[in-house]
């Protein structure tokens, strides 16, 4: 289906965001590399560590299952999605994804496509602490919601 | 049969383990909540709004209404936030 294995990392180590980057653009027919970054933001009450939670196993199989999607849809030569889980501080990387095509628009969508997918389909939960307490952050309606425009021609 | 339940999030939280092995006779993943519940107080406050619960069946997103089968490995957690 593809000449290439996703790169796929679930890991509590923080990743080197350039070296990941430039790791994409090897190939003589990569003409465009994408990447997308989320960090953890302060909320009001001061946050003091965000807690991501995850399900080991299932984790790699569900995003290598939507690098697969994506991969099959797109034009792409390379896909990286690294994701952290444990106590993160504000401002810490939390995960990225990339993607490297020929051109622009399928790199760009591909991205897109990976970020709504691993939002509600990868199984990580979040917490955030703050010093008044601890809660799991909520899945939002608009995440679910931004599956939708990915329906259309069925993946 | 004998299955590793494994429970994620508030779930693990509200029933205070990460996972168990269970026996069970139930044919769905719905009747094996039923059977949990029925245990004791702290599952059946875990498993009490189920729109809020999202089950995996040997690492697969599945409905609810899906049959155990010859599945090893059955998950319980909160609708996911990734990224």
């Amino acid at each position: 289906m593809t000449d290439f294995a996703p790169r796929i990392v679930v890991t509590q180590d923080d990743f080197d965001l350039g070296a990941e980057a430039e790791a994409l653009e090897a190939g003589p027919d990569t003409g465009a590399v994408v990447t997308f970054t989320g960090r953890v933001r302060n909320v009001a009450d001061g946050l003091h560590h965000m807690e991501i939670e995850h399900y080991p196993g299932m984790t790699e199989r569900a995003l290598t299952e939507i690098a697969e999607q994506a991969a099959a849809r797109w034009p792409l030569s390379g896909i990286t999605v690294i994701h952290r889980y444990g106590a993160l501080r504000p401002g810490a990387r939390i995960m990225m994804v990339a993607t490297a095509s020929r051109h622009r628009d399928a790199a760009f969508e591909a991205a897109s496509f990976l970020m709504d997918y691993l939002k509600s389909r990868a199984p990580f939960w979040k917490k955030e602490v703050t010093g008044a307490g601890a809660d799991w952050v909520d899945a939002k309606d608009s995440d679910e919601d931004a599956l939708a425009r990915w329906s259309d021609t069925g993946t | 049969m004998t299955l590793q339940v494994l429970y994620f999030a508030w779930l693990r939280e509200r029933i205070g383990l990460g996972r168990e092995l269970v026996e069970t006779n139930a044919t769905t993943i719905a009747d094996l909540v039923e059977e949990l519940r029925a245990r004791e107080d702290r599952y059946a406050a875990a498993f009490a709004d189920m729109t809020t619960v999202r089950a995996a069946l040997d690492q697969e997103l599945v409905p609810l209404e899906t049959p155990l089968g010859s599945a090893r490995e059955v998950a319980f957690f909160p609708p996911m936030t990734g990224g």
